[in-house]
């Protein structure tokens, strides 16, 4: 086993307690509810930043699996045939399929390539969506709602079962993630990310490790997908359309490359930014894509890193300058992003 | 799918007319915007994910102008230049400033910009669908070729998308202004030391891209419905055609522009729900059997 396993899931347990924990203080549903997307948007941003912190691979489609979860796990419930756990399996090993399919193709093309081949894929995807009325709903998306029919005696038709399920699964994940980042193999792709070249020469398969954590990456959006599916109860061409993917990459960019939670901190901003312009004003694109260009253009980089950046500038001078008694502000200041580093 | 129909259309000559027709102005103007992405590409070694938009850019200020002045030549000349104007802009306050940083960058200024224009033109237009309707000066009955009905205005699109692209290759094969651009995409800095303005250059070519969409949405009002978000499709079927034919090649896109434009309209007739499945299926061919596209030189 890893050495670092065990902190790791410390880590998680203790993520894990507080999101349970948050709704019993807090005992509004509202809360509930965004934390549910929070979860489901995490997932998605968090296996994204896999193809583009972790291997260099940016992909501008990745919300195609993050739909195709959610379509297939709906569908299936609505068949009635099987259970939830069933359904679900089924629906993260549907979208590996179909990211394998895809994957193949999109991997071997270099960077900007690669970009605009999974963006196309991903229309192509929503296409099908759209199209397929007769399965899909179409543009009125999958209704009818999906049933949810109760799980070893949890009935996930209580808001709060369903929560804590949500909340038990999404921590999962991010652990499965942290696990492959952390591994042999997520250490070749850091290579292939820095160099390629040289990563070929001392025999590593670079297509295939590529493709290895393209279908990934794309298995475990599909469980956010799912997530969003099982809560909202259906399921809507808007998760397949390429805002969404662009979406995703906002909240990386904004939660930073130097953490390794840091696209999570960009879901739970990004969210709540959108949350408060759907309040004030019918123009969320206008406002969304002016925050974006002023964060991009103007702090060149994710606001995460920009308070990680000046942090550590912060200790540096503090570091230089004759030693004084430690002030409690600063400690305070710092303390949201202990626990969260790589 | 519905094979006998397309047989049934090949072996008819106005059926077949009418669908090369269709295929025709199709793929001029997927050409049209497809080359003014590969010569950003060509040159700037970026891809510019904004190009729909300017090609949606370009259809609304041809809807506008045309209203206001109910001159198509006009509307055409507006929607062109003033979305070349605006490339120019983009290109110096926005796209410079995120040369030579990650893709991510890149990639997320073109998703601001994609989504300030379509919130901006849905603010000035509203939401619903828009019709220009068909200029006074094409009011014409049909030309009959081959006993097939072709829209006069099918003519006039088609002659002026192959004018411009014409025009655009002799300009860059055969111009000293065009060598110097070409010698821009090799090699900057020994462009550069010549004593050639180079960012003069960048913003020029950004800005000639940009006005071919805004020439190919221009020309798509009249026969299009506009609504905002009308440059995503289109998008992504130049990245198809840019794939297909090779990037950076203008005839390996006029090719694969036309190529997709009969895949379009002919598959419309054998498998109406499949259209989008066989662009896709063609481009992973081409992929497969030869990444670099048709008319590509260096490997993708």
């Amino acid at each position: 086993m890893r050495a670092g396993f065990v902190r790791d899931l410390a880590v998680a347990l203790a993520g894990l307690g507080l999101l349970i924990a948050l709704p019993v203080v807090f005992p509004q549903p509202a809360l509930r509810d965004f934390l549910i997307y929070f979860f489901a948007y995490g997932l998605m941003a968090m296996s994204l930043n896999l193809l583009v912190g972790l291997t260099g691979l940016v992909s501008f489609g990745h919300a195609a699996y993050f739909a195709s979860g959610a379509y297939a796990f709906g569908l299936l419930m609505q068949s009635g045939l099987v259970s939830i756990p069933v359904a679900a399996l089924a629906a993260v090993g549907g979208t590996a399929l179909i990211a394998l399919v895809i994957g193949a193709i999109c991997v071997r093309l270099k960077e900007i390539y690669f970009s605009f081949i999974t963006l196309a894929f991903q229309m192509f995807i929503h296409s099908i969506i759209v199209t397929w009325v007769g399965l899909t709903g179409g543009d009125q998306g999958l209704r009818g709602g999906i049933p949810r029919p109760p799980v070893l005696g949890l009935d996930l038709n209580d808001a709060r079962v369903l929560y804590g399920s949500c909340a038990v699964v999404f921590v999962v994940c991010i652990l499965a993630m942290r696990q492959v980042s952390q591994s042999p193999f997520g250490y070749t792709l850091r290579m292939i990310r820095d160099n390629p070249a040289r990563a070929n020469f001392l025999g590593v398969d670079v297509t295939a490790m590529k493709l290895g954590i393209f279908v990934f990456a794309a298995a475990m959006a599909s469980v956010g997908g799912l997530i969003l599916a099982l809560f909202v109860s259906g399921a809507y061409p808007e998760f397949a359309f390429w805002t969404t993917s662009g979406e995703a990459i906002f909240m990386i960019m904004l939660g930073g490359m130097k953490l390794f939670l840091g696209p999570l901190v960009g879901t739970l901003l990004l969210q709540t930014l959108n949350h408060f312009v759907t309040i004030y004003t019918e123009h969320h694109g206008l406002v969304l894509g002016t925050v974006i260009l002023v964060i991009v253009l103007g702090l060149r980089r994710g606001l995460a890193d920009f308070v990680y950046d000046a942090i550590q500038a912060r200790r540096a001078r503090r570091a230089a300058a004759p030693a004084t008694a430690e002030p409690a502000a600063q400690t305070f200041e710092a303390a949201p992003l202990n626990g969260r580093t790589v | 799918m519905n094979l006998e129909a397309l047989v049934d259309c090949l072996s008819s000559a106005s059926c077949a007319v009418t669908q090369v027709s269709t295929g025709l102005i199709v793929g001029m103007l997927l050409f049209l915007v497809t080359s003014g992405l590969s010569l950003i590409f060509g040159v700037l070694g970026i891809i510019n994910f904004t190009h729909g938009a300017f090609y949606m850019l370009g259809a609304y200020l041809a809807f506008t102008a045309y209203a206001l002045t109910g001159s198509f030549l006009v509307a055409m000349v507006a929607g062109a230049a003033g979305v070349g104007l605006f490339g120019v802009l983009f290109e110096r306050l926005v796209m410079s400033r995120v040369y030579g940083r990650d893709i991510l960058m890149q990639l997320l200024v073109c998703y601001a910009m994609i989504l300030i224009l379509d919130d901006g033109v849905k603010i000035l237009y509203g939401g619903e669908y828009r019709m220009m309707g068909m200029p006074d000066v094409f009011a014409l009955p049909p030309v009959e070729i081959a006993g097939g009905f072709v829209p006069g205005y099918y003519l006039f699109m088609v002659g002026v998308a192959f004018a411009a692209g014409l025009v655009l290759w002799l300009g860059i094969n055969r111009t000293r202004l065009g060598k110097i651009v070409r010698a821009l995409a090799i090699n900057p800095q020994m462009v550069g030391a010549l004593g050639i303005n180079t960012t003069l250059l960048y913003a020029g070519v950004f800005g000639l891209g940009s006005l071919l969409a805004g020439l190919a949405g221009a020309l798509a009002a009249p026969i299009r419905t506009l609504t905002p978000g009308m440059g995503v499709s289109i998008l992504i079927e130049s990245f198809i055609v840019t794939v297909i034919g090779g990037m950076g090649s203008i005839a390996g896109a006029f090719l694969a522009a036309l190529l997709i434009g009969f895949t379009r309209a002919f598959g419309a007739i054998g498998f109406p729900l499949f259209v989008d499945g066989l662009m896709f299926a063609l481009m992973a061919l081409v992929l497969v059997v030869k990444p670099s596209g048709l008319l590509g030189r260096e490997a993708a």
